[in-house]
């Protein structure tokens, strides 16, 4: 092995039940740079980090840090190993300073007892170090997520790091705090620490990285130099295939509308929401994530209460705003996260499709087992749903046939605005095709469809009109035959 | 090699609902192992009226753990469900001692104060949000101190003996307990497989954000669990006054802990969702059994306490191993 590669992996495979989320990933990461890892959700990037940080244990392949066999088998080893990652979501004790957070279960001591002085001190210098403009003292509550993300960052600096793992750190932040991101990884990388960096950006990944790893349905596409490769290649890469051909988007007439949200407002995260919704549309609404999407939509559904403004349901309003109230008016919301919101995992197919539609399935207020089973089983043809039968519990799919018992569960009290919060989150391709043509035909069908998606092409190929929100608010309305990438992302970010 | 294999598909058809059934009840192994055990070492215990005893012995706790069912199933507990036995009990004996009610008015309202108690339970839970087995705990607490401060802690005597056939008396030589026992477990059968109530009951307790997203009024299903379960301690402690022909402010203490037992070891899971009625049952007798099989061996009641103690955890332990193991896959 070639002193210059810091990481190498080879054959890397894992498998959980009905995915194959790894398959003989092979690559190297060459020390000091900064190594971009990219891939569609449900690539299997989250997998492989997680086997990097001692999180999953890999079913085959071996890894090398740095000339050494690697193979941790909890984040600690990692981190003694030299491996230390910067995750997605912010993991900080909310009520600890910003020092205490840094050398959280490795405190700072003298004769047993925690030494202050000696804390606060190295924290500020690591601080100093990434030029991070940071109080050690300072409570971490009372810190921006960027401010946060810098101390997350300092946590994972502060034991001896070769390979920083960075999981989408960009996310979340404002373009000037993303600035203030970048500068800091050219700092750590000056000082020779390898990143690998995670990112659906591409822009960052021209910007950053000095490679490119492109993974794709658990497989390895390719891993080259940046230079070698441009925006359009590097898209199809990841999507496997020319984009035209992914979206069946079809041209259908638009009729009358369908719902009307005026004015609605709650908390922070929906600020005076108005926009109209009509039979056969189906409206996309972009935005970073914690812009403030899946409140309004669940603000619309009912499940939270809304502060002000209303909305009409075919010119009536909807004045009670609760749940029972949106599906007597024929109005479904197909939750972001299938496993935790839109299913009862122990229970089977079938009574997850009948759940909402129960009533249809009583005779003489008892369940009909007959009428369940014949419910399901329309479902389960019309959906193409891939099961051995209707009894089996649905935490058994995969996560397409999971999110087709979802939309079912609404089909079975026939829905005519069905908003869908990410609806091909964690989906591989070919099931996302399918999903995607379920909604040009549910569109077809006449009913108005709301697609809450991060996937900006997904947006552009699918949405009719594309609303983007920006911390709470619309900040922008565009049709999507006149829009970009470009310029949602610039709606979605300005300000 | 053939003919083999055709042998097999046959045993496994007549074999595979049997098999089925054990997979489902794996609690039925102990139940038998026991009975067996219990046979050899006593020959009367597989008569009639052995069975009938150690039945009627177990049908104010079973009665306990079909409640402490629908509860566990929407994903709350109740450990409040001991205390409220004691308090119904001294309700029902003073309605009719000191208060002259007839015995059926006096049932009615002992039922009706368990059913305040469940709302209580339920309203701190699902409404305020406080962890179930601390709010019962609270209930737990202040239903046993309302027995003492409504008895001075002296026991209610002088019982009409019209009543004395709900504890002690035979319909068709089975014994009134047994049968009120049989009638509960048939009704909450029925009511958490074949209504919607019921169904909702799973869905709350098995996801209670995706029910809530489905329309389900997940906090009345929570705080209606509660409620049943509060009135069926409630007949659970009619029964005991009506056997013991007095009303004991010490009723029920320690209670709802075997009752707990009974739904656990019935295959009824902690984190809510699953399991079903008949499990619970013979969890019921299981646990009945061992106090029977205990004391038939002379083992003094304080080892007793230790045993049970070590069962509960046991089965606890093994229903979170399990969980672990369905999650992870």
């Amino acid at each position: 092995m070639s002193e210059h590669v810091l990481l190498e992996l080879s054959g890397i495979s894992k498998s959980f039940p009905g995915v194959k989320a790894l398959n003989d990933i092979s690559f190297c990461v060459e020390r000091g740079h900064i190594h971009a890892l990219v891939g569609e959700n449900g690539a299997g990037k989250s997998t492989l980090i997680k086997i990097l940080d001692g999180i999953y244990k890999p079913d085959a392949g071996t890894m090398m840090l740095a000339g050494k066999p690697l193979s941790p088998r909890t984040p600690l080893e990692a981190q003694e190993q030299g491996i230390s990652v910067v995750h997605q979501e912010i993991k900080l004790v909310e009520t600890l300073s910003v020092a205490e957070n840094i050398f959280l279960g490795r405190p700072k001591t003298s004769h047993n007892l925690i030494d202050w002085k000696k804390l606060n001190r190295e924290a500020q210098v690591l601080l100093d170090s990434l030029e991070a403009n940071l109080s050690p003292t300072t409570i971490v509550r009372n810190l921006s997520i960027a401010q946060k993300q810098m101390v997350e960052i300092c946590k994972a600096m502060s034991s001896n790091v070769e390979l920083l793992i960075m999981d989408e750190p960009s996310a979340t932040l404002t373009t000037k705090e993303q600035e203030v991101l970048f500068r800091t990884m050219r700092t750590l990388k000056a000082k020779g620490v390898t990143i690998i960096y995670i990112s659906h950006r591409l822009e960052e990944i021209f910007n950053l990285a000095d490679e490119v790893t492109v993974l794709r349905d658990g497989c390895l596409v390719d891993t080259m130099p940046i230079d070698n490769i441009d925006r359009k290649r590097l898209i199809s890469m990841m999507v496997g295939r020319e984009l035209e051909n992914e979206y069946p988007k079809e041209h259908i007439a638009i009729g009358e509308v369908l719902l009307e949200v005026k004015d609605v407002c709650r908390g922070r995260m929906v600020k005076n929401i108005s926009f109209k919704l009509h039979r056969g549309e189906i409206l996309g609404i972009a935005g970073l994530v914690g812009s403030g999407r899946t409140e309004t939509a669940r603000a619309i559904f009912g499940a939270d209460k809304r502060e002000k403004g209303t909305v009409l349901i075919k010119g009536k309003e909807l004045k009670k705003q609760t749940v029972t109230e949106s599906i007597q008016n024929k109005i479904a919301l197909v939750p972001e996260d299938r496993r935790s919101q839109g299913l009862i995992l122990n229970m089977s197919v079938k009574e997850n499709i009948s759940l909402v539609g129960i009533d249809h399935i009583l005779k003489k207020k008892i369940i009909n087992r007959g009428l369940e089973k014949t419910m399901a089983l329309d479902f389960v043809n019309k959906l193409r749903i891939q099961t051995p039968d209707e009894e089996r519990e649905v935490k058994n799919l995969s996560g397409g046939n999971q999110q087709k018992v979802v939309l079912s569960k609404w089909l079975a009290v026939d829905s005519d605005v069905i908003i869908f919060d990410e609806p091909t989150r964690g989906i591989d391709v070919g099931a996302k095709a399918e999903i995607y043509r379920l909604l040009v035909a549910l569109a077809k069908a006449g009913k108005g469809i709301i697609m809450i998606s991060s996937e900006l092409p997904e947006l552009l190929g699918m949405a009719d009109r594309i609303i983007v929100m920006h911390e709470g608010r619309i900040s922008g309305e565009v049709l999507s035959d006149d829009a970009t990438q470009e310029k949602i992302l610039e709606m979605a970010i300005s300000r | 090699m053939g003919d083999r294999n055709q042998e097999q598909t046959q045993s496994k058809n007549f074999f595979t609902p049997v098999l089925k059934w054990f997979g489902d009840y794996p609690i039925a192994f102990a139940v038998i192992g026991l009975c067996v055990i219990m046979s050899i070492m006593s020959s009367s215990f597989l008569s009639f009226n052995n069975i009938m005893n150690v039945l009627r012995q177990i049908s104010m706790i079973a009665i306990l753990a079909a409640g402490q069912f629908l509860v566990l199933v929407a994903g709350g507990i109740d450990i409040s469900l001991g205390s409220t036995v004691g308090l119904a009990g001294i309700v029902f004996s003073m309605g009719m001692v000191n208060w002259g009610m007839p015995p059926i008015v006096a049932a009615l309202l002992a039922v009706l104060i368990g059913g305040v108690c469940g709302f209580f339970n339920g309203f701190q839970d699902a409404i305020v949000g406080i962890p179930p087995m601390i709010a019962s705990l609270g209930t737990q607490s202040v239903a046993r101190g309302l027995t003492y401060v409504l008895t001075n802690a002296y026991p209610i005597s002088g019982l009409p003996e019209s009543i004395s056939f709900l504890g002690r008396g035979y319909l068709f030589s089975i014994p009134w307990p047994v049968i009120i026992m049989l009638a509960v477990f048939l009704i909450i059968g029925f009511v958490s497989q074949k209504t919607k109530f019921g169904r909702f009951v799973y869905a709350s307790g098995g996801n209670s954000e995706a029910a809530y997203l489905s329309g389900i009024k997940v906090k009345k299903v929570k705080i209606t669990t509660y409620i049943i379960a509060g009135c069926l301690a409630s007949l659970s402690g009619i029964i005991l006054v009506s056997r013991l022909a007095s009303g004991q402010p010490n009723a029920g203490l320690g209670w709802e802990f075997e009752a707990v037992i009974a739904v656990i070891l019935g295959g009824v899971s902690l984190a809510g969702g699953k399991g079903k009625i008949f499990g619970v049952l013979l969890g019921a007798i299981l646990v009945g059994l061992l106090t029977n099989g205990m004391t038939l061996l002379n083992v003094n009641s304080y080892y007793q306490q230790i045993v049970k103690g070590l069962v509960l955890v046991f089965a606890v332990g093994l229903d979170i191993y399990q969980t672990r193991k369905r999650n992870k896959a």
